[in-house]
């Protein structure tokens, strides 16, 4: 790769050790995927539960926190993806004290680091969403494609090393989807379905990722009747990233880089075609639902976390009933005060339902819980999670939230 | 001579080992069970089997972003495969090799899960200008 002055500098130590680490570690891996030089970046992400880094991961953390401030403080606004648990509610969900303490020595060693601990996986829609063309260094694949393919940013998938890097650097390997030609698309899927429920616009957005199937393939979508809202294209978009390790789509006429087909085809260009139906999309969820044998242990709303407008609709889908078996309603930090001051974690909680915020289910010691608390089925309508969950030792129905709630208040009986 | 097959990148140390191979994809935080060192998704080609020590050569990097701090952890513990070997990945993959020091090949011009026997003992070399795998 080739380098500027500065980041000679940094390379040489001349910057610190931290930042030393950082580029070198920014080297290795731009070098293994083909990027010549360094772009800048005005954001960085990270995701670091302790689950993923283990102990080992925050004694490492803690290592960098020692250094002298000016060697160990990150260079641009560095914000971080959920945490593993919600502390305020640890108990409910059987956390235990060596959980606990591991995160807390994470988020000490971050705030040390001069990161901001947002703890969201929805900061698009909370913090502070890109701008079209705006490079940056996300680490969460729901932020990385929603940001790429909706507000026209630029992203790799950073993983928490990386972001990490990116945030002490102020830079990241230019390859992938910062790259002009890494965002033609390279396979059309065609539907002349568009879902209603968020829990469908997941299982499309799983069945594009099932087809495009690596991480280097753009899908752009055609079809659509009507411009999907956030939460419809949160869903769709974490479900491809999860489903196909993708990091960008466009949907013609709809994503800011193709307001026309040919402006991601061009003309002479013959792709791939899939066509994607009703049909698919109910078979893909009825995969996910006969392995529970009509019944399940709880019900998970997360995956992303839910934003304002969700919470609402979970509370009035649960007033005047009572749910009867654990439901959990995660969101974000940034969400959740005003979830409490409109009245609406409240509702949630007055129908038996309990609100976390800050935190991530699959994220959050799952396996652990599982054992902990006996669940062995879930339901929820988050296409990601479905995906995820099954690794954990769940098995996972793919409902509606309407059809999730309705579950939660049967006692966990499906209809 | 084995026929050699060469990868497109590579990161890591030579080494020899038994491959456990799958056309399927590979995520530490989705696939794995990282305690008990086995595939534990049930969906996996490999459901069941312990990857520690084997040289995985399986289809493409899959899912999210927790692999670039899960192969550190699970190296500092020993449960651990020998080396990846993949058709394609995606950059969590070169993160998490990265940070973990360990080894990784990708990038062939076949189906390298179709090339290699499951449960051959394989030679790995990442560190020349053209990395490869090939049967012993």
């Amino acid at each position: 790769m080739r380098l500027t002055d500065e980041e000679q500098a940094m390379r040489d130590g001349k910057a610190g050790r931290a930042r030393q680490w950082a580029i070198e570690h920014q080297i290795k891996v731009g070098t293994y995927l083909g990027a010549e030089d360094f772009v800048p970046v005005s954001q960085a992400h990270i995701m670091a539960d302790t689950e993923s880094l283990g102990a080992a991961g925050v004694e490492w953390l803690e290592t960098m926190a020692k250094l002298p401030a000016t060697e160990r403080r990150v260079a641009i606004p560095t914000i971080t993806d959920p945490r593993g648990t919600d502390f305020a509610s640890a108990h409910k969900l059987k956390h235990q004290p060596w959980m606990l303490d591991l995160e807390k020595r994470a988020i000490a060693a971050f705030e040390a680091l001069g990161v901001l601990m947002t703890d969201t996986c929805i900061n698009y829609q909370t913090i502070m969403p890109p701008v079209r063309g705006e490079h940056c260094a996300y680490g969460d694949t729901g932020v990385v494609i929603y940001s790429n393919s909706v507000c026209g940013a630029r992203s790799n998938f950073e993983g928490g090393p990386s972001a990490l890097s990116a945030g002490l650097t102020g830079r990241t390997p230019r390859y992938g989807y910062h790259l002009d030609e890494h965002r033609l698309a390279t396979l059309v899927v065609q539907t002349g379905y568009t879902p209603r429920e968020l829990n469908e616009w997941g299982a499309l957005g799983g069945l594009v990722g099932r087809l495009a199937g690596d991480y280097w393939q753009v899908p752009v979508v055609v079809g659509l009747d009507r411009v999907p809202g956030s939460d419809e294209m949160k869903h769709f978009g974490a479900a491809a990233a999860s489903y196909g390790s993708l990091a960008l789509f466009h949907m013609a006429g709809v994503t800011p880089e193709a307001q026309r087909l040919e402006d991601v085809v061009p003309s002479g260009v013959s792709l791939r075609t899939h066509d994607v139906g009703e049909a698919d999309v109910r078979k893909f969820q009825q995969s996910y639902v006969k392995t529970v044998d009509n019944a399940v242990d709880l019900v998970v709303f997360s995956a992303p976390q839910l934003s304002l407008v969700e919470m609402q609709e979970v509370a009035g889908l649960l007033d005047g009933r009572r749910a009867t078996i654990p439901l959990l309603a995660i969101t974000s930090p940034q969400i959740k005060p005003d979830a409490d001051r409109m009245g609406i974690t409240a509702r949630i909680e007055a129908a038996g339902g309990t609100v976390l915020a800050g935190m991530c289910f699959y994220q959050s010691y799952a396996r652990e819980m599982a054992e902990a608390n006996g669940w062995k089925r879930l339901a929820t309508n988050s296409a990601k999670l479905t995906n995820i969950i099954g690794g954990y030792g769940y098995k996972p129905a793919l409902l509606s939230m309407e059809q999730c709630v309705d579950v939660a208040c049967a006692g966990g009986k499906l209809a | 001579m084995s026929k050699i097959f060469h990868a497109t990148a590579g990161m890591g140390r030579k080494l020899q080992a038994q491959a456990l191979v799958a056309k399927d994809g590979f995520s530490a935080r989705y696939d794995l069970d990282r305690i008990k060192g086995v595939f534990s998704r049930p969906e996996h080609k490999l459901a069941g089997e312990s990857y520690v020590a084997k040289v995985l050569v399986l289809d493409a990097a899959k899912g999210g972003v927790a692999t670039a701090w899960m192969l550190y952890e699970m190296q500092s513990r020993g449960v651990m495969p020998a080396a990846l070997v993949l058709n394609a990945v995606n950059p969590i993959m070169v993160q998490g090799v990265a940070l973990a020091d360990f080894t990784m090949i990708s990038g062939f011009d076949c189906d390298i899960t179709q090339a290699i026997p499951n449960g051959a003992t394989v030679e790995i070399d990442p560190t020349g200008d053209r990395p490869f795998i090939r049967v012993l």
